[in-house]
């Protein structure tokens, strides 16, 4: 029960800063979005988890699915356009994943579903200079991470970030051929993806809430559980 | 721009609100939603038909919902898809049991938004939700909006014929089938003498020359195919059908939409649709009926579309089968 209300508080933690993150990010974002969009995916954003933040409140007591797969539903009725259904309909399907809480297995199965759905529903690939970029390198790092070396999770989320990273600035030579920008033709090329930076973002709050709220000794009494950071690389 | 507006963020919902006081008896408005569904809804056993997109394109959608057409319509922003949770709530307000068809125009937002709410919808218990894209437009092969053919006024059949099929009984299935055979079988093109006028941005979307004319817009203000010098009426109606028919290519009894864009008076449509008929006939074609009109507009931008449709026996009776839906006559 106490784990529980400690993965609980450090999800409401981690979506906290995920929505200062972005309201921060919303010019650069926004920017981002005017050179290759329609210029409003900062505020689409920013709109979107400010409302995420209200509508988690009455999910206090829920479990983290529940939590989680009201994050989901929020983005979609916030968000709209294509941004929505791609974050909010991916974090909804794979909210499920997390029924048991979160362990470094369900949060790699979170990772996995919320790819799997993105991918299916954008119809993007690695390549197509989209969010896919950006959570691709995200997924498959943070499972081998876990899985083959052993990490930590707060650790594999790190490195998860880190191929994030490598993902976004490898959206800049690309040529569109997915969502708006694919109809600017070379003229995309040159340009970050904004949904692939507004996932690193993401990630990147996460992990520094993660690293926020864990200590070494949560670490090392836990390495085997649920820690918060897992939670968040998915989203 | 001069526009009758209150505040222009809110006219989409103030238009909802007058859609529905217009047709008190016929429908009603979903709480906390712009969404319009027929009164009756859900018709116990009925298999509902839903659509939904942007608003600036009325009549459509809210236009066609009416018995023997569209169960509910949900109405997005202008020129933006309806979110997720409010295309969900009208699935499940439609679903009398039998599973409901989503009519979908084909925009990247408007498609992952109907997949997001179909999959909500079934978390919410609705059995089954079906759902056909339609792609019309002949144009252009990628838009501002979508990969893929764009979602034009041929969507209007497909109300019509799946409503009809829907309004008789026929499992979701069967009316599946027959929307999908409407949009193997329809073509639209469209033209714009003007740019249309967004109520937010209160000034043109494009800019075009008082002697330009742009063939194949998109009904957002998407970009043609030419931008030309000003023709006339006959040639624009020429080269708008002989594209269309090219692709459709229809061999018998067609069905004509001509369309305009919601700033054009009926006078020049009916100038274009005089010619529209006779090229039909010099290809050898049979005129089995025609609709001329505003039937998906993009806001009040001057042009026109016109729409083919080639039929079938089953096409024919579902299109002139009955239906109370105001923006739809049967002829």
């Amino acid at each position: 029960m106490e784990k529980t209300d400690r993965q609980r508080e450090a999800v409401f933690a981690a979506i906290e800063n995920v929505a200062a993150r972005l309201a921060e990010a919303k010019p650069y974002l926004t920017e981002l979005d005017s050179a290759i969009g329609d210029a409003d995916h900062g505020s689409n954003m920013d709109r979107g988890f400010e409302t995420v933040v209200e509508k988690i409140e009455e999910e206090r007591d829920s479990d983290i699915d529940d939590i989680i797969k009201a994050v989901g539903v929020a983005l979609i009725s916030e968000v709209g356009g294509a941004a929505g259904p791609l974050y909010g309909g991916s974090i909804m399907h794979a909210s499920d994943q997390l029924s048991e809480g979160l362990t470094p297995e369900s949060t790699v199965a979170f990772g996995e579903a919320y790819l799997e759905k993105l991918t299916d529903r954008g119809g993007a690939s690695v390549g197509d200079k989209t969010m896919v970029d950006a959570v691709t390198p995200a997924v498959h790092t943070y499972k081998k991470s876990i899985e083959n070396d052993d990490l930590p999770a707060q650790e594999a989320l790190a490195k998860a970030v880190d191929a994030a990273r490598r993902g976004v600035e490898f959206t800049v030579p690309l040529r569109a051929n997915k969502g708006r920008a694919s109809y600017l033709g070379w003229r995309s090329v040159g340009h970050k993806d904004p949904g692939a930076a507004s996932t690193l973002l993401i990630l990147e709050a996460i992990l520094e809430s993660a690293e926020d709220s864990l200590d070494e000794s949560d670490l090392e009494q836990d390495a085997t559980s649920p820690t918060i950071p897992d939670e968040g690389k998915e989203e | 721009m001069k526009k009758l507006l209150n505040d222009p963020s809110d006219v989409v919902d103030e238009m909802v609100d007058g859609i529905v006081a217009a047709y008190p008896n016929r429908t009603r408005r979903l709480d906390d939603t712009k969404v319009v569904v027929r009164d009756d809804a859900p018709v116990d056993g009925k298999v509902g038909v839903v659509s939904g997109g942007g608003s600036g394109h009325e009549p459509t959608h809210a236009g066609f919902v009416g018995e023997g057409m569209l169960d509910g319509a949900a109405a997005g922003e202008v020129f933006t898809s309806p979110t997720g949770d409010e295309l969900s709530e009208m699935i499940q307000a439609c679903d009398g049991g039998a599973g409901v068809l989503c009519v979908v125009k084909n925009y990247e937002g408007d498609v992952m938004n109907f997949d997001t709410a179909a999959e909500m919808a079934e978390i919410e218990g609705v059995d089954m939700v079906e759902q056909v894209v339609v792609n019309d437009d002949v144009a252009v092969e990628d838009s501002t909006y979508t990969s893929g053919r764009r979602g034009v006024q041929g969507t209007i059949f497909v109300h019509k014929c799946a409503g009809a099929l829907a309004e008789r009984g026929a499992a979701i299935e069967e009316v599946t089938r027959v929307a999908e055979k409407v949009v193997d079988n329809v073509g639209s093109m469209g033209m714009a003498l003007t740019s249309c006028v967004t109520p937010d941005k209160g000034e043109p979307t494009f800019d075009i020359d008082d002697d330009e004319i742009e063939i194949g817009i998109g009904i957002h203000g998407e970009p043609g195919v030419e931008r030309t010098e000003i023709m006339e009426a006959d040639t624009i109606a020429e080269r708008l059908t002989t594209e269309v028919l090219d692709d459709v290519q229809p061999s018998g009894e067609v069905a004509v939409m001509v369309n305009g864009m919601g700033g054009t008076p009926l006078s020049e449509l009916f100038v274009v649709n005089r010619r529209v008929q006779e090229l039909l006939e010099d290809e050898g074609l049979e005129m089995w009926n025609t609709w001329v009109g505003d039937y998906m507009t993009s806001l009040d931008m001057e042009g026109c579309s016109v729409t083919v449709l080639d039929l079938d026996d089953e096409l024919k009776d579902l299109l002139s089968a009955p239906t109370d839906a105001p923006g739809f006559k049967t002829k």
